[in-house]
């Protein structure tokens, strides 16, 4: 690798404004980044790729100041710095436009933008006048209306983001990094952001823009870094570079070797369990059609914000159904509240085991039980003998390593953690199951584990609807993958027609070959 | 990437030994006796300093659990309250206006209907309470404050301000006067408050589900616990045990009165937290609860037979309290 990177490294053709060089980074014996070269030159749109895991977060984040490298050093304009603080990466002029937005809702955008930085008048008092006055010229420059007095809470999330960016040039940023700055927006608030991006790149501000969709990549960028499992992999001006070599770049060339979970052998005429009719909820689930046999596992595959999540909470009675109909077991079922759709043999593991999935204080037993109660209960009261035996055979079904069934959920790792969310679940032998990035955040051997589980309970007759955004995951225990876009299905692809992981990650972003 | 570092930080904590060998869970358990323990400090140092002034006489001890009887039973319904992630401020003007209503139709229609009088103001507000919680999701805070001035007014009005006597002894003698053999009424009824609560607590499925939604309503309600209906459950539970506690202050002073039970909310809430259940939800101990109020009556008798007048009472006690909170804190 180290002998190509002469080679790709572009000419010296504008002044760069950031130079990572040999930047290495390790958290508690884990390599995370090994000598990891990035360069930003002044007035270029830079977007940095990469798959999950790849490094791309650390990397922004030491340039924010949030961590400190191992080795490897940071020039801003030629010059060395240490950024050992958030605080000295943002007076040097690095803005972050964050994913998780970091406004605070109760004050006005003026404020936002000023907050720890206010304008002061006479005696030291703020003089929100004059900030508002200040935010107005920063959105003249940006050419967006928004109206600085307006309260952030009362606006919509495009408004909230060029508020972000707003905050990032009222401290003079010279750098602007996005991370997935569309994955909320609607389309026309994307165009309005990617003129903004035009703009201030004809203004001298460099941005690093961090997005996993294609197209969006080709339309803004002049180059392109990608990463992979922490190393450098390539720097590529767009125009040289085709989108199949961007995806080979980021996913490498084979499927993860890792990832070796027996293919299913799918009944084809086995009954259906659960069969989608046409339904629509709210913006995001439009129209969608689909059947799911017994032993059969069903992959969704979709951008972040194309309706997948959006999906399995209609399908599990979370929010309500505009139109439509959903059939179990060849049935219409009642899908008013989670308790019928569990009635109806519904089960959804939620994608965020610590805020949807887990009580994290209370004890992994007690977690097990709690949707299992009524198998539990003797009578009016709950039988401490039957809870046990059952947690305790729960826990040895699905292998989850808890020293003490007592003691707090939360002092399990994550993997584990997912194991019981999984566990607590099919205790209440449902007939569909419906799983939201359930390995999200485990390490690969616990990966393997649960991608086990998944492929046993389709054999044992369920019925399985797999969402996930490693395509690796996908393609390894799916018997069949949807590909949903702006909350419409707009693939229906069966597992053997396709040839490789690239393949999906194309028709994923809609990209036609 | 985060989520890299959350395995690391999760995988850090996890090892095969953590179930047996860990010195942190020797304090944490330290901290969670800490009510048990300060009872027993409190009633040796008592019991030692005092004993010339008849603290241990057992006329004094009855005294004690008598007086904190009404309390004990706001309490333990307040417990379920807390540990829902919920508050009820309204408990002790619901149970002034419990006694005057119960009073006015003891009076009027006699016994029965004078018990159904006062349970169905205890229904009444739990209805509006826990209905506008669970269906409208405003503050349980904010809404049981209104009702605060709301039940208390109603009570004084519909009395003029006057006290209602009761002049029917069989509920005198049920509802707080009385003896159940040898054992006085009123610690009969917090015995029977208290052993059901914590059996509900620890051994039924709404206890465990009014846990789970305390801890995490999110998780609760995915994991098809019908969140709004245990909220309006506890708090109607706790406008009905406010309701019986009005009872007995009217069966205990033969009369019903507006100012009965002014204040209460505090000292249950005092005792709940003191007995260990989380202000934050998600954990409760009944039995906690029991203590932490016999604590409250404990420092309360102990700090007249001292000879203290009312305002450093005050002082001690509220310093006994913020001293045993403080050292419950778990880090």
């Amino acid at each position: 690798m180290t002998d190509t990177r002469e080679s790709t490294r572009p000419g010296e053709s504008a002044p760069s404004v950031v130079q990572m060089s040999g930047i290495s980074k390790a958290f508690s014996g884990v390599q995370v980044l090994r000598d990891v070269d990035f360069e930003v030159r002044r007035g270029e749109i830079h977007a940095l790729a990469g798959g999950n895991g790849a490094g791309k977060s650390t990397l922004m984040k030491i340039l924010q100041g949030v961590y400190t490298r191992d080795t490897g050093t940071i020039s801003l304009d030629g010059l060395q710095v240490t950024l050992g603080t958030i605080h000295d990466a943002r007076r040097a002029g690095i803005g972050m436009v964050f994913q998780e937005f970091s406004l605070v809702p109760t004050l006005t955008v003026a404020q936002n933008i000023f907050l720890t930085n206010e304008p002061r008048g006479r005696l030291g008092m703020l003089d929100d006048r004059e900030a508002v006055r200040r935010a107005r010229e920063i959105f003249d420059r940006m050419q967006v209306e928004v109206d600085p007095r307006a309260r952030v809470g009362d606006l919509g999330t495009a408004y909230w983001q060029l508020t972000e960016i707003a905050k990032a040039l009222s401290q003079d940023a010279r750098v602007l990094i996005m991370d997935e700055p569309t994955a909320s927006l609607a389309r026309h608030e994307a165009d309005t952001l990617f003129e903004l991006a035009g703009r201030l790149k004809a203004d001298g501000v460099s941005i690093i823009y961090i997005s996993h969709r294609m197209d969006e990549v080709y339309r803004l960028a002049d180059r392109i870094t990608i990463l992979r499992d922490g190393r450098w992999h390539m720097t590529e001006k767009l125009s040289d570079v085709t989108p199949d070599q961007i995806v080979e770049g980021i996913v490498g060339k084979k499927l993860d070797a890792a990832m070796t979970v027996a293919a299913g052998s799918v009944p084809p005429d086995g009954p259906v369990m659960l069969e989608a009719r046409g339904i629509s909820s709210g913006r995001v689930v439009r129209d969608i059609s689909f059947e799911l046999r017994a032993g059969e596992i069903v992959g969704l595959a979709g951008l972040m914000g194309s309706g997948r999540t959006e999906l399995a909470r209609v399908l599990f009675g979370i929010d309500a159904l505009d139109s439509g109909e959903i059939l179990v077991k060849g049935r219409p079922a009642d899908l008013s509240s989670t308790r019928s759709a569990i009635r109806s043999g519904i089960a959804l593991i939620p994608e965020d085991r610590r805020e949807q999935g887990l009580v994290l204080d209370h004890s992994v037993r007690d977690n097990l039980l709690l949707p299992l109660l009524d198998r539990v209960r003797q009578g009016p009261l709950l039988s401490d003998r039957r809870g046990k035996a059952l947690a305790a055979s729960l826990i040895g079904r699905f292998s989850v390593k808890a020293a003490n069934p007592s003691r707090p959920i939360r002092l399990l790792s994550g993997g584990n953690q997912q194991k019981v969310v999984i566990a607590k679940w099919l205790g209440t032998e449902p007939d569909v199951l419906i799983l939201d990035e359930p390995t999200a955040g485990v390490d690969i051997g616990t990966k393997n584990e649960i991608l086990g589980v998944i492929r046993a309970l389709a054999d044992s007759g369920k019925g399985v609807l797999l969402i996930s955004s490693e395509y690796s995951e996908l393609l390894a225990v799916g018997d069949r993958i949807l590909v949903l876009r702006e909350g419409s299905i707009v693939d229906d692809l069966m597992r053997a027609d396709i040839p490789d992981e690239e393949h999906l990650q194309l028709s994923v972003q809609g990209v036609t070959t | 990437m985060s989520q890299t570092t959350e395995t690391q930080a999760g995988g850090a904590l996890e090892s095969p030994a953590a179930g047996k060998n860990q010195s942190p869970l020797a304090s944490l358990d330290w901290r969670q006796y800490i009510i048990y323990i300060a009872f027993a400090v409190v009633f040796v140092v008592f019991a030692v300093l005092l004993r010339d002034d008849g603290f241990l006489s057992s006329n004094n001890l009855l005294n004690i659990a008598r007086q904190t009887a009404t309390i004990t039973v706001i309490a333990v319904v307040m417990t379920y309250v807390i540990s829902c992630a919920e508050i009820d401020l309204s408990v002790g003007s619901v149970a002034g206006l419990s006694s005057v209503c119960t009073a006015m139709a003891v009076s009027n229609y006699g016994l029965v209907v004078g018990v159904l009088a006062g349970l169905a103001v205890g229904v009444a507000v739990g209805t509006i309470n826990g209905g506008l919680v669970s269906i409208f999701n405003v503050p349980s805070f904010l809404v049981t404050l209104g009702m605060l001035g709301v039940a208390a007014g109603v009570a004084q009005w519909i009395t003029g301000s006057a006290p209602q006597p009761i002049r029917n002894d069989t509920f005198n003698l049920i509802f707080g006067s009385g003896n159940f053999g040898p054992i006085p009424g009123l610690i009969v009824w917090s015995a029977i408050a208290v052993v059901l609560g914590a059996v509900v607590m620890k051994k039924t499925q709404f206890g465990r589900q009014v846990l789970a939604t305390g801890g995490n309503r999110t998780a609760a309600e995915y994991s098809g616990v019908n969140t709004k209906r245990i909220k309006f459950a506890v708090l109607m539970l706790s406008s009905v045990g406010a309701a019986v506690a009005g009872m007995l202050y009217a069966g205990r002073l033969q009369s019903g009165r507006f100012q009965w039970g002014e204040g209460d909310e505090l000292s249950a809430i005092a005792a709940v937290i003191l007995g260990g259940t989380s202000l934050f939800g998600g954990f409760g101990t009944v039995v906690g609860t029991l203590f932490g109020a016999l604590l409250i009556g404990l420092i309360n008798n102990g700090l007249i037979l001292a000879g203290l007048d009312s305002s450093q009472q005050q002082v001690m006690r509220g310093a006994i309290i913020i001293l045993a909170v403080t050292l419950a804190r778990k880090k």
